[in-house]
């Protein structure tokens, strides 16, 4: 882990491969072959069409898709060069190092310090008490909300407000320090405030972690994100710089989409 | 203006000549459900009318705490009024409550843990295949008659416990309230893993998803994130389990003893409230004896015991369902 | 993550995760070793029960020489008359050169007691056989039986501690040879009702009781549970008042069923205490009707819920579509709604009329467990129902009743199952997914 942090500062190499992915609910083709390189340490924005496929593939990088029974995968998906379908690989470690953050705020029922411990006490990343304490305040600090909460750590993680909510999951999955960031649409629960807020903790991240995103929003897109990937019907259309596709897109499907003539 | 009033007088007609008949219809219906109100009505005073009588014979105090029971020593007859003094001492009620208690404690050793991890494996683990098979297994054990569960208890179950306690060279009684205990978390097995299964499957996915998201595996979330999440619906599932057991008949009557011994080893033969109530009814009785009297009072008790466990159990399952609604 | 194992902190994790997959298998088998333990209780259970039945779904015949020549036996009176000393001639013929008072009739104790009364009935539907000599298959005595099935326990025992001496054995084993013997379907088991003599109890009362009981409490629960079902979905106002009553049926539905027979009871007492009725006139305690009033009240709230749960899973469209074209509430619900709902409330109400078949502890408050010997030919008759048969039987101290105890119940699951089949065959065939 710590080998990997301090492999390279050079922010083009590929966190992520992905070659010829496919994902198939029952016999139904969700996925139809997706290549894909996600930089280090930049933020990845999948955007396209509700029903594409975006948060299906964004599943596929942590293995979330191996919780749904009828769900096949095919292809090789690279995390620092390691094939994470291989049989060697355990699902439990990869998920330590990619983490999540949904859609719609999930906190567990439990008081905010346990929502943040939840992660560092079932890997056993805390030696001690004190220890623990720290690695929650950390995450939570990193996470925007800690001068929120810091008075009432011990108070349910669902009392919180929806933004509050949802950084708490933010801090919940660094407090086991991954070194990718899922997020599938982690502002569309949220007004336009949180949003900023989470999206301005975005982009702080991105110093420390390699960020995938899933968002409708081609602002949020253009605002947080280095490198966009367009998807349409399970393909990528097309993939590059955020500007480069936002100023000049080559495909006639992308410019239809950012336009708003698809979607 | 004509037109006006042949079409209101249209409308008015069709209307007047349906409404007798629906409000005729609509009334029996709520007579229908005014049926269920009738039949509680009748329990409860049935039950009242006939604890009253017997606490003009038995003081209500002494019957809740006295500590002996044994109305076949009961002094009936013509002068049996002038004789309250005796009866009170035979009709102390508590070995029956704790007889009754330490059998539903065995049963529910069986089946809280039985039944709760064949939820979790079936909705959590198991391949569909294997759940389409394994549920309808626990399905039947619902569906056995009690009478059944008797008489499997009478016949295999006590005879073998009391074998093994003695190969161990413990003297197991052939009524034991372990025999009795057992066979009842047997039959109580289904009812648990059911409801135990509703409360698992109402805590949302995306709760499931935050815990495997971050790496836990899911025998962890499943003990770290789903049962905390769940333990509301689940304490109550077991109440509901304890009330069923505590109201059981046919396997205590035909399995667990008559006499009312005040112990807490399940090897000796215990008895509870309903084979009491069984036991002083059944047969020829005198219809207004203090016994008879006495099985009402035990009816009653038992009751407002599951009534109130029910009770509370429906209110928890039903705060709990609106939370994650 | 790729090389995070060469480290010794990759190291420690390796082994954390290794510990981690360990009780994760561990857990999983837990739950597999619960399911299969409730499995493995099912198998015991049903062993143990077929295992007692099988020996008495059948019972074993002697052939012994009938002689009919006797001019008292007329066709008239052939169903009326005395076949006792007949069956005792025959048995004597059969076995020949036993003597003295005791042996004599040790060996009349060879066939069953019953045996006149069946060849009573043989030979009144068989009248041409009067005035000849017949070869007849008689039932053989309950311990005969049993010692020809090798349930009698040790036969090496010391003989005072058996009920078969040597020298029944002797006869026995000699009949057996000589062929007279013969294993034959216990239709008498199937055809009779309750007896002291094991041999000659059968099951046939009780299912024509329980039949009866269960008829009672089909046309009093479902009417009026349907009713109040379709009251509280379609008609009931949102007010305390249909909050009472569902918070009432719900109760009533956990109520243990022994409540219900004290309810029975308490109704039975207070009419003779009030002087609606007498005791022992008109009405009596152990009648189908009883017990199908009872049974009907205990099982009106499982059908009151399965039906509302049916009602309530037709979709609105239908309803709006008939008040769309103006049919009124009322018959919306009843053309449109309940034939909808039909199949959901059927199978409710055959699983609820499960639940009555096999109750028990209420119809014992009641009286149903009188020693009832005649199958009951109506509603008001005295009559018993198969558990509570079963209840009694496991109470005698017989090994033969013991047989006959597994085998009502081996007779009820039959029935169970078998309503049970057609509940879940109704669910699959009309279940509709809206
Ligand atoms: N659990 C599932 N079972 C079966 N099919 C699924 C499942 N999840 C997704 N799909 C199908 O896979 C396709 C891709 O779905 P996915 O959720 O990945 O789309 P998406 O791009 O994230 O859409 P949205 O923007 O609406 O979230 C869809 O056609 C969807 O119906
Ligand atoms: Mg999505």
């Amino acid at each position: 882990m710590s080998a990997t942090k301090t492999q390279s500062n050079d922010t083009n190499t590929a966190k992520i491969a992905c070659s010829d992915v496919h994902v198939f609910y029952a016999d139904k083709e969700a996925i139809k072959g997706v290549d894909l390189n996600i930089k280090e340490k930049q933020v990845t924005a999948l955007i396209g069409p509700s029903g594409c496929g975006k948060s299906t593939f964004l599943r596929c990088i942590n293995r979330m898709n191996d919780t749904i029974d009828i769900c096949r995968v095919t292809g090789n998906i690279q995390l620092d060069g390691q094939d994470i379908y291989a049989p060697e690989v355990n699902v439990v470690d990869l998920r330590a190092d990619v983490g999540m953050v949904f859609q719609k705020p999930n906190p567990f029922p439990k008081s905010i310090f346990e929502n943040v411990a939840y992660g560092p006490r079932i890997h056993g990343l805390a030696s001690s008490k004190a220890d623990m304490a720290n690695i929650v305040e950390q995450s939570l600090i990193r996470a925007g909300l800690w001068e929120e909460v810091k008075d009432r750590l011990d108070q349910p993680g669902t009392g919180l407000s929806g933004g509050q909510q949802q950084r708490l999951c933010i801090a919940r999955a660094i407090a086991v320090s991954p070194s990718v960031i899922l997020m599938d649409e982690p502002c569309s629960a949220l007004d336009p405030i949180a949003t900023s807020i989470v999206e301005e903790l975005i982009d702080e991240l991105r110093q420390n972690y390699t960020i995938v995103i899933v968002t409708h929003s081609m602002q949020q897109a253009a605002r947080v994100s280095q490198e966009t990937a367009f998807f349409h019907l399970g393909e990528i259309v097309e993939t590059g710089a955020t500007e480069e596709i936002f100023t000049n897109p080559k495909d006639p499907r992308t410019e239809s989409y950012i336009t708003g003539r698809i979607g | 203006m004509s037109e006006v009033s042949e079409k209101t007088n249209r409308l008015v007609g069709r209307n007047s000549a349906r409404r007798p008949l629906e409000l005729a219809i609509k009334a029996l219906l709520f007579a229908c459900a005014g049926v269920a109100i009738l039949t509680t009505i009748g329990i409860v005073f049935s039950l009242i009318f006939e604890t009253l009588r017997f606490f003009g014979r038995v003081h209500f105090l002494d019957f809740l705490f006295g500590l002996h029971w044994s109305p076949q020593s009961a002094f009936e007859g013509a002068g049996s009024t002038g004789s309250d003094v005796d009866n009170s001492i035979v009709f102390g009620a508590i070995p029956l409550f704790a007889g009754t208690l330490l059998i539903t404690l065995v049963a529910m050793c069986v089946a809280a843990p039985i039944g709760l991890m064949s939820a979790i494996y079936l909705s959590d683990y198991a391949h569909p295949k294997f759940r389409k098979v394994a549920k309808p297994i626990l399905e039947i054990l619902a569906g056995v008659p009690t009478v059944v569960y008797g008489f499997f208890a009478a016949l295999t179950v006590a005879p073998a416990i009391r074998g093994f306690g003695e190969n161990l060279g413990l003297t197991v009684s052939s009524e034991s309230a372990l025999a009795a205990g057992l066979v009842m978390g047997i039959m109580i097995i289904p009812f648990v893993s059911s409801l135990s299964d509703d409360v698992i499957n109402a805590v949302p996915q995306s709760l499931r998803d935050g815990s495997a998201g971050m790496g836990a595996t899911k025998s962890e979330t499943i003990r770290k994130v789903v049962l905390p999440a769940a333990l509301p619906g689940i304490v109550s599932a077991m109440m509901l389990a304890i009330s069923r057991a505590v109201g059981e008949t046919m396997i205590v009557v035909m399995a667990a003893g008559l006499a009312a011994n005040l112990t807490i080893n399940p090897l000796e033969a215990v008895t509870t409230v309903t084979v009491q109530i069984v036991t002083l009814l059944v047969g020829d009785q005198e219809f207004d004896s203090a016994k008879t009297l006495a099985a009402f009072a035990l009816g009653l008790t038992l009751f407002f015991i599951t009534l109130t466990l029910n009770f509370i159990a429906l209110r928890v399952v039903n705060k709990y369902r609106e939370q994650y609604d | 993550m790729t090389d995070m194992s060469n480290t010794p902190e990759g190291a420690a994790r390796k082994k954390r995760t290794a510990k981690r997959y360990a009780a994760e298998k561990r857990f999983e088998y837990i739950g597999l070793a619960a399911v299969l333990s409730a499995a493995l209780f099912l198998v015991i259970l049903l062993w143990t029960i077929v295992g007692n039945a099988l020996p008495a779904l059948t019972y074993n015949y002697v052939k012994i020489p009938i002689d009919l020549t006797t001019e008292k036996l007329t066709a008239e009176n052939a169903g009326s008359f005395d076949y006792r000393k007949i069956v005792r001639n025959g048995i004597y013929e059969a076995v020949p050169g036993v003597k003295g008072r005791k042996d004599r009739k040790k060996l009349r104790g060879l066939v069953s007691s019953g045996a006149a009364v069946e060849l009573r009935s043989e030979v009144s539907e068989n009248p041409q056989w009067i005035g000849t000599k017949q070869d007849i298959y008689l039932p053989l005595s309950d311990t005969a039986d049993l010692y020809l099935k090798n349930l009698m326990g040790d036969i090496t025992r010391p003989e005072a501690e058996r009920k078969f001496s040597d020298i029944e054995i002797k006869w026995t084993d000699q009949l057996k040879e000589q062929g007279k013997i013969e294993s034959r379907f216990n239709s008498i088991f199937f055809t009779h009702g309750a007896s002291r003599e094991p041999e000659m109890a059968g099951i046939w009362g009780a299912v024509v009781g329980s039949f009866l009981t269960l008829l009672v409490t089909l046309v009093l629960s479902v009417p009026v549970g349907v009713g109040a079902a379709i009251y509280l979905e379609e008609f009931a106002p949102k007010n305390k008042l249909t909050g009472f009553i569902e918070i009432n049926i719900n109760n009533l539905a956990a109520v243990p069923s022994i409540v219900f027979g004290l309810l029975g009871l308490g109704f039975f007492l207070n009419g003779v205490y009030l002087g609606w009725f007498t005791l022992g006139g008109g009405f009596p305690r152990s009648a189908a009707i009883t017990g199908g009033i009872v049974l009907a009240l205990m099982t009106l709230p499982t059908v009151i819920i399965a039906s509302r749960a049916a009602i309530k899973s037709v979709p609105p469209s239908i309803r709006e579509a008939a008040l769309g074209i103006g049919a009124s509430k009322v018959q919306a619900t009843f053309h449109h709604v309940l034939p909808l709902a039909m199949p959901g409330i059927l199978t409710g109400t055959i699983i609820g009329m499960a639940g009555a078949l096999g109750e028990t502890a209420p119809l014992l408050l009641i009286g149903m467990v009188a020693f009832i010997v005649d199958i009951p030919g109506g509603f008001t008759e005295p009559a018993t129902v198969l558990p509570v048969q079963i209840f009694m039987w496991a109470d005698f101290p017989e090994i033969g009743f013991q047989q006959k105890t597994a085998a009502a119940i081996l007779i009820l699951l039959c029935f169970l199952i078998a309503m049970n089949a057609i509940a879940v065959w109704l669910r699959n065939k009309f279940e509709r997914r809206w």
